[in-house]
């Protein structure tokens, strides 16, 4: 069973990411939505642990948000995937459940 | 073992998970989440509850909000047992961090690993967050 | 699949009800049903009828209740955080002595027990909130 969990809100701003990486069990996705997407970016203090959760974690970003922010997609870490909504809807359906860590 | 329940309208059982990670009276969250379990109970379903990050501190003894005027939600906790809703769990992690240990507490909870919260979780057909 | 939603803030304020009209948008354009698009804590506020934001921005309570048309969607907003927020359509108007109601055409007022249901029901379900 795999769980998809969303982070919504920037890791500098809140925990919602630290926990997330804390709780989620190898083989499930983290998918970065809203402000949550500055936590995707390459060049942040967080692309080590990011790195490091790339080997047991899928990791995927919501691309419109990152428009919407005047994040690029070649500024992405390389160990997360630049997603739609319509990807966001694959996700969902694919995991057997989604866990929003707001 | 205790009888399976008759669970809703010719018996689905679903796991349905409560994640609160806020703590109480700063914000709505963790009382109108409590009115979905307490709501929710009649359906028969198969409830956790976990309690992670500042959601540690919804359960603490004591809390008195008269002089803050507001409905002191929190004791309803203690109706939990009574609507048959028993798998209440605190993170490891979060209570430590908290200084708190479960007789800070004013529920029965179990004490889970940050791992085992998430295994907990791959088991779960619909989990809530508020 | 069957999917439901939930809207846990209100609209403009928090981006969690566009990024849920985006996904039930995307949803069914991919062929999923949407079964129930639930709107508790401030997502009640999705659904008033006398919003009027800026005509250069996009008109959230509206989005929804053509959404709703064009789809047959059954948006709820509960009926305890609807009271607490001031959400109000002809029975709650009536049961409760008030001088207007204001839900938006498409939204129905309900008890937390839609939520449930929809998490028994649904295949998946989502939340976006804060």
């Amino acid at each position: 069973m795999a769980i998809l969990h969303t982070v919504n809100k920037s890791p500098f701003e809140k925990n919602s990411l630290e926990t997330c990486l804390r709780i989620a069990i190898e083989g499930s996705s983290v998918l970065f939505i809203e402000d949550g997407v500055y936590g995707a970016m390459d060049g942040t203090s967080l692309n080590g642990k990011l790195s490091d959760a790339s080997n047991r974690l899928r990791f995927y970003v919501l691309g419109p948000d990152l428009r919407a922010r005047g994040l690029s997609e070649d500024k992405v870490m390389d160990c997360i995937e630049v997603i739609d909504y319509e990807g966001f809807v694959d996700l969902v359906v694919k995991h057997d459940a989604t866990h929003a860590c707001l | 073992m205790e009888d399976a329940p008759e669970g809703y309208e010719g018996g689905v059982v679903k796991k349905f998970m409560y994640v609160n990670r806020r703590a109480p009276h700063g914000t709505i969250y963790a009382q109108e989440s409590l009115e979905v379990v307490l709501i929710g109970a009649a359906f028969e379903q198969d409830v956790s509850i976990v309690f992670l990050d500042d959601g540690v501190y919804q359960i603490r003894k004591g809390q008195d909000t008269s002089a803050i005027e507001t409905k002191n939600f929190t004791k309803t906790f203690r109706a939990l047992e009574m609507y048959d809703v028993e798998k209440l769990y605190v993170e490891k992690e979060s209570m430590e961090a908290r200084g708190m240990t479960v007789d800070d507490l004013n529920v029965p909870v179990e004490m889970k690993t940050s791992e085992e919260i998430g295994r907990l979780m791959e088991e779960q057909d619909v989990i809530l967050s508020f | 699949m069957k999917l439901s939603v939930v809207v846990n803030e209100g609209p403009y304020q928090h981006q969690a009800a566009d990024t849920a009209y985006h996904f039930c948008r995307a949803a069914l354009a991919k062929g999923h049903e949407i079964f129930r698009v639930f709107f508790y804590h401030d997502g009640v506020n999705n659904g008033t009828r006398l919003a009027t934001p800026p005509q250069d921005e996009r008109d959230i309570v509206k989005r929804w209740s053509e959404l709703a048309e064009k789809h047959d969607l059954d948006l709820v907003v509960c009926v305890a955080a609807a009271q607490r927020r001031g959400i109000v359509d002809e029975d709650e108007q009536k049961r409760h002595g008030k001088d207007v109601n204001n839900i938006a055409p498409g939204f129905r007022i309900s008890g937390l027990g839609q939520l449930i249901e929809a998490g028994i029901e649904s295949d998946r379900v989502v939340v976006f909130g804060d």
